[in-house]
């Protein structure tokens, strides 16, 4: 009797969950405001800065959905989430869009209930060591102690790492990332592994970045991307084909600079789609046709956010590898905008 | 007679310096360090603990940097004044963060809205910790917490004030209705009826006043809030609300109504068996499921509502413990003066259980405060982990490990010592007895 009363009040609520999340569009547009969950603060990704404006690579997603939807990308209330809670605020509604460096899983699509709409960033394990050690490959880490963050993904894709190998390791469990970069640094253990976007973060910031070097070999796959609620398709659809107009930019050569521009002089029958000046795509999403268009001069295409918030000209340095466009070697395709 | 005796001392000898053993810093080295083999050991023992902290301590406190722009700029100017290797402190990240661990993300041409706020905290409290104070101060004390709340969140004037007059409302009941039908039966119907006013005409009311007469601030949100001004905001909001629920919890568990019991020692048992992380999780993410989905139940609030039950649980078990030690002629005695309940309690039973529960009391709230940083892990920004991981996710910033620790450290010390102290203050006050 308990039990069924428990299990009715628990479909109850999630009825009302999906109801509420069949209308994103409709809730955003009356509040005037998109809320987007975000980390609490994770380098170039993602953090307030001295004065609590939000910045960075994840950050720019939720911008440019804002200028979507909004017409204004800085139409947006930033929810701090945790690992611990980001995944409850988005599945209860109370975020409309979860933009915080999660991983693309299985479970996580299917158990958890949502979509992944796109990978905006394609990131991998790897392991950092000292120079002095005189190890070039991750392979030669037999018998090594290995700084890792507990409770993650992380932790797992380690033991499989070494286990697939045949080799051993002594784990110095470490609470967060800053613990994790003291520690190492403090001579606790050989090796350092996060994912390579971090630990490029973490090297950048050390006081001899020479004398440490990131292993070529990347152990685990880490899409990180952008996720909504399932049952809202429409909405899904938005943020997905709002990012890859961001990337279809990239691709036709449109900045935030020269939109204007382009779109006054541009014969390419694509680009005039993909800005809206030819067909009507917004309407299908139930946007306006000018959608991508907002949103690409609101935060730049693809490689503009890339470069200002994580590529190689600021002091994280991360090079697009994975990440380029898949014109030049990477893995980052849009579909056409037909 | 005297001349038969050969020596007499006729005059006093000066007295000699001791034994160089039994005086002085060695006399008082030897009994309180080296006694005996094992208190030796250990002194020589601590003493080399003390010397290896100190060492790697002081340079790293002396070489303190203040004026940088990252911490790579620190290292830069540590090595280049003390030296290659030379390790030292990064304060010029407090310097350039500062604001943020007190403000948190408040808008800052708003400073001065928390700031004063705080220092009116201090007027409002100064009646209830001082009673040598004019005892009229006692209403600006109660009109505080709705000033303080409309100096934080801003918003028209006329919501507090509206709120306020809810209580109005409830003692207006209550003392109409008091000498009729009794004290719990009144302060129940007052209780309803302040209620009906707070869900039903507070919103209409409010806003025909503000239409009316626009006074107000620009209203701040919530999730602008962090650092000190939360901690103290909980803290403060969980601290003065738990005393009060918490005298009620433990005088209803040794009630002999049978209902009021229960209730009481179910609700202190199910909130003391359950950790207090628990609680803030129900707070940030279960209650979101049973709720309507475009009910806008403040984050904060919520922590607050449950960090509150969290306390109050322990704090009546700390008077619970009061009650117990005061002896059974004292409530004999009161009924025989022919006092009621509430008299009884209020005038003898409570002020001597509440003098011997101080101690107890003031350790829960110290706990209380220090437990406010839990809420970082439902994702608000507490002074110790919250805002530390956004400083250190500035790629300046990026790495720094002690620093942010230790003042944030510093200020929570500050603050748990002088409640401390005011405590042991309050019971030297209060000793009547001669033990």
């Amino acid at each position: 009797m308990k039990k069924s009363v428990f299990l009715g009040t628990l479909s109850a609520a999630a009825l009302v969950a999906g109801i509420a999340g069949a209308a994103t569009l409709d809730d955003v547009r009356s509040r005037g405001e998109l809320i987007c969950g975000v980390n609490v603060g994770l380098t170039g990704f993602g953090a307030p800065d001295a004065n609590g404006n939000y910045q960075g690579f994840d950050v720019a997603i939720c911008k440019a959905v804002a200028a979507a939807v909004l017409g204004d990308a800085s139409k947006v209330k930033y929810v701090p989430t945790t690992g611990e809670t980001r995944f409850t605020a988005l599945a209860s509604g109370e975020v409309d869009l979860l933009v915080r460096n999660s991983t693309w899983t299985f479970s996580r699509d299917n158990d958890l209930k949502f979509d992944f709409v796109a990978v905006n960033y394609y990131d991998g394990q790897g392991f950092m060591v000292k120079k002095d050690l005189g190890v070039s490959s991750a392979k030669e880490l037999d018998g090594a102690t290995v700084c890792i963050q507990t409770g993650t993904t992380t932790e797992l894709n380690l033991a499989d790492f070494f286990k697939a190998n045949n080799m051993s390791y002594t784990p110095v469990t470490v609470a967060d990332d800053s613990e994790g970069q003291r520690q190492y640094l403090a001579g606790a253990c050989d090796a350092y592994t996060t994912d390579a976007s971090g630990l490029a973060a973490s090297r950048a910031t050390m006081p001899d970045a020479e004398s440490h070097i990131i292993l070529p070999e990347i152990i685990s796959k880490e899409p990180l991307g952008p996720l909504v609620r399932h049952g809202d398709n429409q909405w899904g659809d938005i943020v997905r084909w709002t990012y890859f107009a961001l990337v279809a930019a990239e691709e036709y050569g449109v900045t935030s600079a020269n939109i204007e521009e382009v779109a006054t002089s541009t014969q390419n029958p694509e680009v005039k789609r993909l800005l809206g000046l030819e067909g009507d795509l917004g309407a299908m999403l139930g946007l306006d046709k000018e959608f991508s268009k907002r949103a690409i001069a609101a935060v730049g295409n693809y490689g503009e956010i890339f470069e200002a918030n994580i590529g190689s000209a600021t002091p994280i340095g991360l090079a697009r590898g994975l990440n380029a466009l898949w014109t030049q070697g990477g893995l980052q395709y849009a579909p056409p905008f037909r | 007679m005297t001349d038969q005796l050969t020596f007499v001392r006729n005059q006093m000898l000066p007295p000699q310096e001791p034994p160089i053993r039994e005086a002085g810093v060695v006399k008082w080295l030897r009994e309180n360090l080296f006694s005996g083999p094992l208190n030796t050991i250990l002194s020589v023992v601590g003493f080399a603990i003390i010397l290896w902290l100190a060492a790697n301590i002081i340079p790293w406190l002396l070489h303190s940097v203040w004026n940088a722009n990252s911490l790579g700029e620190c290292r830069q100017i540590i090595a280049a004044t003390w030296g290659e290797g030379a390790t030292g402190a990064c304060w010029a990240m407090v310097r350039e963060r500062w604001h943020q661990y007190l403000f948190g993300f408040y808008p800052m041409d708003m400073y001065w809205r928390p700031t004063s706020a705080f220092f009116l905290m201090f007027v409002a409290l100064a009646p209830v910790l001082y009673n040598n104070l004019p005892r009229k101060m006692i209403w600006f004390t109660a009109v505080y917490p709705a000033l303080a709340f409309w100096l934080l969140w801003g918003g028209s004037v006329w919501s507090p004030v509206v709120a306020m007059l809810g209580f109005v409302v409830m003692g207006g009941v209550f003392t109409l209705l008091k000498d009729r039908l009794g004290v719990p039966l009144s302060a129940g119907i007052g209780f309803v009826a302040a209620a009906f006013w707070w869900l039903v005409l507070q919103g209409p009311l409010a806003s025909a006043i503000h239409s009316v007469l626009p006074i107000g601030l620009t209203s701040v949100d919530s999730d602008q809030f962090g650092g000190f001004l939360l901690s103290i905001v909980i803290g403060v909001t969980a601290i003065s609300a738990s005393l009060p629920m918490g005298l009620l919890l433990a005088l209803g568990r040794q009630s002999d109504m049978l209902l009021v019991r229960t209730l009481s020692v179910g609700f202190i048992e199910f909130i003391r068996g359950v950790p207090l992380i628990t609680l803030l999780f129900t707070a940030s993410l279960l209650l979101q499921y049973f709720l309507p989905p475009e009910t806008n139940f403040d984050i904060i609030l919520r922590v607050i509502i449950l960090v509150t039950f969290f306390a109050a649980a322990y704090i009546a078990e700390v008077i619970r413990g009061g009650l117990a030690a005061l002896p059974r002629g004292q409530y004999e005695a009161a009924d025989a003066l022919g006092l009621d309940y509430w008299q009884a309690q209020r005038l003898i039973v409570m002020p001597q259980a509440l003098k011997i529960s101080i101690p107890g009391i003031v350790s829960s709230f110290i706990g209380l405060f220090k437990d406010t940083t839990l809420v970082a892990f439902v994702g608000l920004m507490d002074p110790l982990k919250g805002i530390t991981q956004v400083v250190r996710s500035d790629i300046n910033w990026k790495g720094i490990y002690w620093e942010p620790y230790l003042f944030a450290g510093a200020i929570f010390f500050l603050i748990c010592f002088g409640m401390s102290r005011y405590s042991m203050w309050l019971e030297r006050k209060l000793k009547t007895d001669h033990r």
